[in-house]
């Protein structure tokens, strides 16, 4: 144990701050369990609607169904956490401008869906925050081997891996695996601020 | 002379790109992140960027889902 008590934690995490790109399973997950956790500021971005395909696995209502993503997590995470700071951004993240958004946020969790993206925003966050810990994600799709997870730390960028899972044009996304790779990152995000606190 | 990817140790060649070594390395996923001794190099860069001697290079392939 590093600290002298749960105070000095809780205190610590409504210090921090996360920001998220992406609200579909592995973002919406991620966030409210970062809300429960009680990190004081999300800074959360998604540019999508909800549709009833995406109650698979995101954490989302069937009464939402067609709201924006930044607005039914509002909902949501204020139902649970009404303390926590929102700031929400209804948009899509473009090559070039994607770290702009993040740059007062502690941490940063990538929870994109297209490889494509995903790749040039690690790219771009390594690029122009250099000295900012950002969590990724790649190979959330399939069901059970949850072993073959790990977590892969590249300097400042922490990787949730599974080299063996297909993509998602290839394979199932389910609800168990994408919550828990989603409260993975959320828990590196924890470990992390916890780590650069001391 | 040798270099280590994703921990495994290989020969250095000599002005070996990214691209060559990835496809040395049979690595064929299209979307890869590529760190040298813990710098990301650019995909743009992969056909420019020489690897240095006794390098660390890790490639990590990204795939969709999330």
């Amino acid at each position: 144990m590093k600290y002298n008590n749960f105070n000095e934690i809780r205190n610590i995490l409504f210090n921090s701050s996360v920001g998220i790109a992406g609200l579909g399973g592995l973002g919406s997950n991620a966030a409210v369990s970062l809300a429960r956790a009680g990190i004081g500021r999300l800074v959360l971005i998604d540019f999508d609607i909800i549709e009833e395909e995406n109650l698979s696995r995101q954490y989302y209502f069937l009464d939402q169904i067609g709201k924006s993503k930044v607005e039914a997590i509002e909902e949501n995470i204020k139902r649970i956490n009404p303390e926590i700071e929102l700031e929400l951004h209804k948009l899509e993240l473009k090559k070039g401008s994607m770290s702009e958004l993040f740059s007062n946020v502690d941490v940063i969790i990538e929870a994109l869906d297209d490889a494509k993206i995903k790749t040039e925003f690690i790219e771009e966050i390594l690029l122009t925050l250099p000295n900012k810990s950002i969590v990724s994600a790649s190979g959330v799709t399939g069901y059970g081997n949850s072993d073959r997870l790990e977590t892969k730390k590249l300097g400042k960028l922490y990787l949730c891996y599974d080299a063996k899972a297909l993509s998602s044009e290839d394979d199932m996304l389910y609800a168990p695996r994408v919550c828990l790779i989603a409260n993975w990152e959320a828990n590196l995000a924890i470990e992390i601020l916890l780590d650069e606190s001391q | 002379m040798t270099i280590e990817v994703n921990g495994r140790k290989i020969d250095w060649i000599e002005n070996e790109s990214v691209t060559k070594l990835l496809k040395r390395m049979k690595y064929t996923f299209p979307l890869v992140v590529v760190k040298i001794n813990d710098k990301i190099v650019l995909r743009s860069d992969f056909k420019i960027k020489v690897i240095p001697d006794n390098s660390n290079i890790d490639v990590i392939h990204m795939i969709s889902g999330g």
